[in-house]
């Protein structure tokens, strides 16, 4: 059966062309996950033991994160319709909005960063705990900031919360890959980014599984990557160019087949940033409404 | 008290002046609407079915935007009418993105702005803009909570009634009679 439908006086919202979050959004979650990821590495580092040989990851990783952070808010703020209102974040905590959760994660984030990086003696082991346990509550929220908009059939998945979460430790590994200075080090963490970019494309994997075996709306949204207009930047800038890629180039110079070159870093970096774009994008135009 | 509108759709004829009395009432900046019409035609010809909808803020019962802003400032007010204080609103667009109707727009000064039910012209005993300029007596608006109101009774008279989009679970309040 065809169905046509015309609307007029119209926002644009209800047209097809929604328009809620720009680019500003899917720069702030990267950088965010970003920052996350450094948060975990470092914290990580501490309690297994590594603080000496992964010393860029503990004690310049949390730096780097802050100035993430910082960038990524400032990106934020620039969303925000009513800047002079911002501080209205801080005087209210409300327990069902993940975006009230988030503005109060940010704020205990920072001197956790600080923190972790300057850390020393009986202060290191606690300080590492927090800056784990903090570093996850920011990757996951992220992603659960999408995933709680019932609204928009695409969000509407828990898979979003670990998914940005591991895709931050992927690039934050991929960071301090390129940036290290010792060869251990470096090499230490491309593991790590393996193991990362591995579960990430499982937790892809099972978004979309979720949305095309869904109901109505959720394979409508699943069409989005799966033939719709979404498909050519979802499969080749995402999964191609920002996992596929970069775990065969790291896998090789793991395995010593070829030298670790700044490719793979670079191209996980790319990657985050182009799945939360694709993410961001194509969630706000999957909807209920199929007319 | 429960707020809520029924639209005749067999009366309506899509004229739009509902839509021109709001933004006449409610001072709706140009490119934006708090309500809008949605004509559909469904089937294949020359067996076709028409449908035109006055369609607006549902003020769901469940308002899903509500949950989603982190300041307060969108609220259910009295009747269940889905408000913003402008004053607490920051322009994040949770809510915006929240609602399942896209019936939210950020208004130029920077505040998310929807329909009220005109609740100002409520609170003084008189109708709603669209309702009372409506020229084919399409829009009813009144108290479900009152089974002698204009709507319950409307809902009550055994034609068929439809919400738009209730598996979105949002419990709208503004009804369709087929």
């Amino acid at each position: 059966m065809r169905s046509e439908l015309e609307l007029y006086g119209v926002n644009p919202g209800i047209s097809d062309q929604l328009h809620v979050w720009g680019w500003e959004i899917p720069v702030y979650l990267f950088l965010g996950g970003l920052a996350a990821g450094l948060m975990v590495l470092s914290g990580a580092s501490v309690l297994t033991g590594r603080t000496e040989r992964w010393r860029f990851t503990n004690s310049v990783g949390p730096l780097i994160g802050f100035v993430a952070l910082v960038v990524g808010m400032g990106a934020l703020f620039l969303d925000l319709e009513y800047k002079l209102h911002v501080f209205r974040f801080y005087t209210a905590f409300k327990v069902a909005s993940p975006m009230s959760w988030g503005s109060w994660i940010l704020v205990l984030v920072f001197p956790a960063m600080l923190l972790g990086a300057f850390s020393f003696g009986t202060w290191r082991r606690p300080i590492a705990i927090l800056n784990v346990v903090l570093g996850s509550a920011l990757g996951i929220y992220t992603g659960i900031l999408l995933g709680a908009l019932g609204a928009r059939p695409f969000w509407n998945s828990g898979v979003l919360g670990p998914l940005f979460l591991a895709s931050g430790i992927s690039a934050a590994a991929a960071l301090i890959h390129m940036a290290a200075g010792s060869e251990d080090e470096r090499r230490a963490l491309a593991k790590v980014d393996v193991v990362a970019l591995g579960i990430e494309a499982v937790l892809l994997a099972l978004l979309v599984i979720q949305l095309a075996t869904g109901g109505e709306a959720s394979r409508r949204a699943a069409d989005l990557v799966l033939g719709g207009p979404f498909t050519a930047p979802f499969w080749v800038l995402v999964v191609l160019l920002g996992i596929v890629l970069p775990l065969v180039i790291q896998g090789l110079a793991i395995a010593r087949r070829i030298h670790h070159t700044a490719w793979g870093p670079a191209l996980v970096l790319f990657g985050g940033l182009a799945l939360r774009t694709v993410i961001v994008y194509a969630g706000q135009v999957s909807e209920w409404r199929g007319y | 008290m429960r707020y809520a509108m029924v639209v005749d759709m067999k009366r309506c004829v899509g004229c739009a002046a509902c839509v021109v009395a709001c933004q006449v009432e409610n001072d709706v900046p140009e490119g934006h609407c708090r309500d809008w019409i949605a004509q559909e035609t469904r089937g294949t010809f020359p067996d076709l079915a028409l449908e035109i909808r006055s369609e607006r803020c549902n003020q769901c019962t469940a308002a899903p935007c509500v949950p989603q802003c982190p300041t307060g400032a969108s609220h259910i007010a009295e009747g269940g009418v889905v408000l913003v204080h402008k004053h607490l609103c920051t322009g994040c667009k949770a809510c915006v993105a929240g609602c399942p109707y896209d019936a939210r727009y950020v208004h130029p000064d920077g505040y998310i702005d929807k329909c009220t039910f005109c609740i100002h012209r409520v609170r003084e005993g008189r109708l709603p803009a669209c309702v009372s300029t409506c020229p084919t007596f399409a829009m009813h608006f009144g108290d479900l909570d009152d089974p002698a109101s204009e709507v319950s009774r409307l809902l009550a008279s055994g034609r068929a009634v439809k919400v738009n989009h209730p598996e979105t679970g949002a419990k709208p309040n503004v009804f369709f009679l087929v």
